[in-house]
C-alpha cells in the first residue's frame, strides 16, 4: 500500500484556533478518503505561528534559517498541501502570504493543492477564489475545484452540515488528485539540469 | 594557501557615534587597509565594484593601480568585476594595463551583479544577466588569449582585426575567479574555462556554499582541467576578533545590530549559527575557519570582509594586526598540513608564467607538425 504525504499549512494565530480546527478536518478527511481509494497517508503539519520570528529573519537575511527550511521542505516534500488562512483585510493573512514568498517560485510547480479558509462571517467566502487561488496559480500548483471556507456560523452545524459536506467533496478531490500521480514527488534539483557550458555559449549570437 | 581581506566600499554610518564618514575619508581609509594587509603578512586585497552609493569603489583599477604603487607583494583582486554591464574590451585593456603596472600581482573575480537599475544604467537588462556573464566573458578570454580578434556576438558591437592594448604581461592573462552565490551556470563557467570559483560564503548557510563548490569541481573535472580537488576555490568569511570572546561580541553586536545586509533580523547569536560568520577570539576564528575545509575540501584562498557595516579605520587595523599575527599563521600552518601535494596553490603570475614555459617546452616539436599536417 502507497503511503502519502499530506503537508497542513496553518496560518492561525490563536490558540486552539479555528483556521486549525478546519485544517485538522480537512486533512482527516483527506486522510479517510485516500484509504477508500486503497492508500495510506500521513499528515504533517506546518504551524506557521511558530515560524513569524523565521519568516522576518528571512525577509531580512535572505535565507531561511535551519527551523524554517524544514518546514519548507516539508511542504514541498508531500504529496499534496491542504492550505489554511484566517482571512485578514480582505485576504490571506500577512504571516501566510510570507509563507508563500520564502518558497522558491518552482516549490509547488504540479503539487496538488486544497484551498481553505475561515472568517467571521461569510461575506468573506470569494476570498477564497479571488485571492488563494490565483496565488497557488502562479506557483502553478494543482489546485481542486472545491475549495473549503468556514464562517463562524458554520461551526454551530446549523445548516444542515454543509461545511461537512464541502469538507468532504473537496478531500474527495484532492485523493482523486493525489491517487492518480506518483508518490512524492520533490522539487527539481537545480544542479540536476544546468546546461553544459558548451550549451550555453551556443545560445550565443 | 592565500589569505585576504576584501572589501565592498561602502560607506556607512558607524551606529555606536551616529557618524557618517565621508567618501574622501573612506577611499584614504581603503588604501591604509590594503597596505596594513601587507604589513601584516596577509597575501591578498580585493575590492568591489559598484556604481551606486552608498558604495564608492565606481572605478578599482584606479584604486588598486595606486594601491600596487605602495605595496610590494600584496596580489590584488576584485570582488566583484562586473561581467555584465561593464564592456569586455575595457575590463580586457584595464585590467591587462594594471597587470603591467602591478608586476603581475593582478588578478580577478568575475560577478554579475545583483542591483536591477544598474544594468539599464550601462544599457543593458537583468534578465540578461546570465547571456551577458557567458558572452562578455568568453569575449573578454579571446581579447586576452589572441592578439587579432573578430568577434560578432549579441550584446556588443562587433569587432575585426581588433588588438586589445596592452597585451597581458609575458604573453598570461590575469587569472579569474568566478563568483556566484547561487546560480549553477556560473560554477559551470568556471569549471568550463578551468577558471577559479568564489563562493562568497558569509550571507548564506554552509549547505549552500557546499552544494556549489561540490558543484563545481565535478564539472571541473568533467571539463578535463584536473580531478575535482584540484580545482581552484575560494572562500569569503566575516570575522570580527578580539583577544577576548566576549569583548568582541560586545564590540561588534551594535554594528551587527544595524547592519546594512542582515540588521534588524537575527540576533548575532542566531546569525552565527545559521552562516560563517566568527564574533570571537582568535582560537574561535581559527577553529571555525578550519572547518570549512570539511565541507568544501582543500581550498586556495580565503578572503575575510572586516571594514564594513561602519566599523572605524581604527578598529579594521586592529583587527588586521590580530589576524596577521594570532590567527593566519596558525591557519597557514594548520591548512598546509592537511593539504595533499596533489592540491594545488592558488595560481599566481609566476606560477602561471612558469606553467606555461614548461607546457612549451615539453611540445616544441609538436606545433610545426601539426601545422605541416
Amino acid at each position: 500500500m502507497t503511503t502519502r504525504t499530506l503537508a497542513v499549512v496553518s496560518a492561525g494565530l490563536s490558540t486552539p484556533s479555528s483556521t486549525r480546527l478546519l485544517a485538522d478536518r480537512l486533512a482527516a478527511a483527506t486522510v479517510a478518503a485516500l484509504r477508500e481509494r486503497g492508500e495510506d497517508a500521513t499528515v504533517e503539519v506546518v504551524e506557521l505561528r511558530e515560524h513569524a520570528r523565521d519568516l522576518a529573519d528571512a525577509f531580512v537575511t535572505g535565507f531561511p534559517n535551519a527551523a524554517l527550511r524544514a518546514a519548507v521542505e516539508t511542504v514541498t516534500g508531500a504529496d499534496a498541501v491542504l492550505a489554511v488562512t484566517p482571512v485578514f483585510t480582505a485576504s490571506y493573512s500577512g504571516l501566510f502570504k510570507s509563507f508563500v514568498d520564502v518558497l522558491e517560485e518552482d516549490a509547488l510547480t504540479g503539487k496538488p493543492v486544497l484551498l481553505a479558509a475561515t472568517a467571521g462571517t461569510a461575506r468573506h467566502s470569494l476570498v477564497l477564489e479571488h485571492a488563494m487561488r490565483p496565488l497557488f496559480s502562479f506557483l502553478r500548483a494543482v489546485t481542486v475545484p472545491t475549495a473549503v471556507f468556514a464562517a463562524s456560523e458554520d461551526w454551530a452545524g446549523g445548516d444542515g452540515g454543509e461545511l461537512g459536506r464541502r469538507i468532504t467533496r473537496a478531500a474527495g478531490e484532492l485523493a482523486d488528485v493525489v491517487t492518480g500521480r506518483p508518490a512524492s514527488a520533490r522539487p527539481a534539483d537545480p544542479f540536476a539540469d544546468v546546461p553544459s557550458f558548451e550549451d550555453l555559449l551556443r545560445g550565443q549570437a | 594557501m592565500q589569505f585576504g581581506v576584501f572589501s565592498v566600499s561602502d560607506v556607512t554610518t558607524d551606529p555606536t557615534t551616529g557618524r557618517t564618514p565621508s567618501e574622501a575619508e573612506r577611499i584614504q581609509a581603503i588604501v591604509r587597509i590594503a597596505e596594513k594587509v601587507e604589513e601584516v603578512g596577509l597575501d591578498v586585497f580585493a575590492l568591489g565594484e559598484h556604481h551606486n552609493p552608498p558604495f564608492f569603489s565606481s572605478s578599482p583599477t584606479t584604486t588598486l593601480a595606486y594601491v600596487a604603487a605602495r605595496t610590494t607583494r600584496l596580489q590584488l583582486s576584485t570582488a566583484t568585476t562586473l561581467i555584465t554591464t561593464n564592456d569586455p574590451v575595457k575590463i580586457a585593456e584595464d585590467y591587462a594595463m594594471l597587470q603591467h603596472l602591478a608586476g603581475g600581482r593582478v588578478d580577478l573575480m568575475m560577478g554579475r551583479g545583483n542591483t536591477g537599475p544598474v544594468y539599464p544604467w550601462f544599457g543593458q537588462d537583468i534578465r540578461n544577466g546570465i547571456p551577458l556573464a557567458v558572452e562578455n566573458y568568453a569575449l573578454l578570454r579571446r581579447l586576452w588569449d589572441s592578439d587579432v580578434v573578430d568577434w560578432s556576438g549579441r550584446f556588443r558591437t562587433p569587432l575585426q582585426g581588433f588588438t586589445s592594448t596592452p597585451r597581458p604581461l609575458d604573453g598570461v592573462a590575469p587569472f579569474v575567479w568566478h563568483g556566484s552565490i547561487r546560480s549553477p551556470q556560473i560554477a559551470e563557467q568556471a569549471a568550463y574555462y578551468g577558471d577559479g570559483f568564489f563562493s562568497n560564503h558569509i550571507f548564506w548557510p554552509k549547505e549552500h556554499t557546499q552544494r556549489m563548490v561540490e558543484f563545481y569541481r565535478q564539472r571541473f573535472e568533467h571539463h578535463g582541467h584536473g580531478s575535482a580537488d584540484q580545482a581552484i576555490v575560494g572562500l569569503g568569511g566575516q570575522v570580527f576578533v578580539r583577544r577576548n570572546s566576549q569583548d568582541a561580541v560586545a564590540e561588534f553586536r551594535p554594528y551587527f545590530d544595524e547592519a546594512p545586509v542582515y540588521g534588524h533580523g537575527p540576533s548575532l547569536e542566531e546569525f552565527s549559527r545559521e552562516t560563517p560568520l566568527t564574533v570571537g577570539s582568535p582560537q574561535q576564528v581559527i577553529e571555525r575557519t578550519l572547518g570549512f575545509r570539511d565541507y568544501v575540501g582543500d581550498y586556495q584562498r580565503q578572503l575575510f570582509l572586516i571594514d564594513h557595516a561602519g566599523l572605524p579605520l581604527k578598529t579594521v587595523l586592529e583587527q588586521l594586526d590580530l589576524l596577521g599575527e594570532e590567527v593566519v599563521p596558525v591557519l597557514r600552518r594548520e591548512f598546509a598540513a592537511l593539504k595533499p601535494a596533489h592540491v594545488p596553490d592558488a595560481p599566481t603570475h609566476a606560477s602561471r608564467v612558469a606553467a606555461r614555459r614548461a607546457a612549451e617546452q615539453t611540445t616544441p616539436e609538436a606545433t610545426p607538425e601539426e601545422v605541416s599536417a
